[in-house]
């Protein structure tokens, strides 16, 4: 692909505009959710009652996915001697496997 | 070469960007393995160990110092230069720790 | 005044080793009077570079106790760790011999960033009127000036992990022409920055900054560049 780093790059910058409020609130939730001393049942019981929070997690999976395979992409490539198209097929790999795991966890939720 | 804040905020950025990639995957599949309630509840129960809790608070510190970094960059990049820039890298660092003692807080009351 | 200074020297090329000599102090002496002292009277053999010595041509950087610096307007009495001084060739670039290097890359890839004046108006005949105020005149401003020293290109960690990058002074450059009112090719050198081992490749380091001799800022010229880029990747105009 024609200028591949640089659309990486963007990727890379938009998927964080899109992680910062995410962050933000998953770290809310944890402040919140670490001193009750929830159940499972109702943890559950909250983010079952409305899709808002599937939503929002499945959408902060996306963008954590798309975020972490392109940053180590970076991280690999400049701190290994592994490059080039094995490096770009096991990032994506990675990325894919982040998609799906949490995607899984996610459907838990709903 | 590598003594100023600038750098030193760099390499914070990224080793707490490595930690939290390599966390990932593991914590959206225990998430994903506690399909049952019992499970979570098991799993809850195991998370509330004294060293379970510690090794999460660092993680904390590790998310929330990723993403005040990142803002700080994101800054940097998009927005008109600013000589402040280097003032914002106490602020994220100042910011990353207050929600982890928010943490410890929590989790101790 | 008297005393000596124990000068370590890099000598041979990529493979090579320090090379220690004893150098007469002397007041306000630089890290260039050091080097030519010994090539003048312990080692004719000793290869460097230096043109004018004040500053300005930009020929005489090397690395001091680790540190990429113009060595002529580098006073001994500032760098000398406990009575010692090791001078090393520039990083991230080829070394020829001793302290010379090759710095081809590092101009090749001025050219490569297209850091070259293209006239809007070729055959013009009156001077072009910027404002002093303009902003971009202002932006412009904060880069120009730059003496190609590449002690940018040695402090830059990317270049050493990535050496295809084109490196902050290239950047540099490119950004003073973006913002140039008489530059017709904006595009162009967008175009150039937006390769592969272009702008947004930098990861802020400001390494750059930290180390340009004259006080210019690459990394706020490249921050400036990754917008324009960011912008024009996205409207299709790349």
């Amino acid at each position: 692909m024609k200028r591949l780093e640089l659309w990486l790059y963007i990727a890379q910058r938009g998927s964080a505009l899109v992680l910062a409020p995410l962050v933000l609130l998953h770290l809310a939730v944890i402040l919140y959710a670490v001193s009750g001393g929830l159940s499972a049942g109702e943890i559950l019981g909250r983010t079952r009652a409305s899709l808002v929070w599937p939503a929002t997690y499945g959408l902060f999976v996306v963008a954590a996915a798309i975020h972490a395979a392109i940053g180590l992409r970076v991280v690999v490539g400049e701190w290994t001697s592994w490059r080039g198209r094995s490096l770009d097929v096991a990032m994506f790999g990675f990325g894919l496997l982040l998609l799906l795991l949490g995607l899984r966890a996610v459907r838990f939720i709903a | 070469m590598r003594h100023h804040p600038s750098y030193r905020a760099f390499l914070a950025h990224r080793l707490s960007g490595i930690a939290l990639a390599l966390f990932l995957p593991v914590h959206l599949l225990v998430l994903g393995l506690a399909v049952e309630t019992a499970a979570l509840d098991g799993f809850l129960d195991w998370a509330a160990q004294p060293m379970v809790k510690a090794a999460e608070a660092i993680l904390v510190v590790l998310l929330a110092l990723h993403m005040f970094g990142g803002l700080r960059l994101l800054a940097i990049e998009l927005l008109p230069w600013s000589d402040r820039q280097k003032d914002w890298i106490g602020w994220a660092a100042a910011a990353a720790l207050a929600v982890g003692a928010g943490f410890v807080l929590r989790s101790l009351a | 005044m008297t005393g000596t200074l124990r000068v370590e020297i890099w000598r041979g090329a990529e493979d090579g080793r320090f090379e220690a000599f004893e150098v007469p102090t002397q007041p306000n002496q630089t890290v260039l009077d050091l080097v030519t002292y010994v090539q003048r009277k312990l080692d004719p053999s000793l290869a460097y570079r230096f043109a004018c010595r004040v500053g300005v041509c930009g020929s005489c950087a090397m690395t001091v106790n680790g540190t990429p610096r113009w060595t002529c307007r580098t006073l001994v009495r500032k760098v000398a760790a406990d009575g010692r001084v090791r001078v090393a060739p520039l990083r991230n670039l080829p070394v020829i011999k001793d302290l010379a290097t090759e710095m081809a890359p590092f101009f090749d890839k001025g050219q490569e960033a297209r850091g070259r004046f293209i006239p809007s108006d070729p055959s013009a005949k009156a001077v072009a009127t910027i404002p002093p105020e303009d902003p971009k005149r202002k932006e412009a401003d904060g880069g120009i000036e730059c003496i190609g020293c590449a002690v940018c290109y040695a402090a830059c960690d990317v270049v050493a992990w990535r050496p295809e990058y084109l490196g902050p002074a290239a950047l540099n450059r490119a950004w003073t022409l973006v913002n140039d009112a008489r530059d017709g090719d904006a595009t162009g050198h967008l175009q150039a920055v937006a390769e592969d081992a272009g702008c947004h490749a930098c990861h802020a380091h400001q390494s750059c900054a930290e180390h340009c001799p004259v006080g210019l800022n690459p990394a706020r010229s490249i921050a400036g560049l990754k917008r324009l880029v960011i912008l024009a990747a996205l409207r299709g105009q790349l």
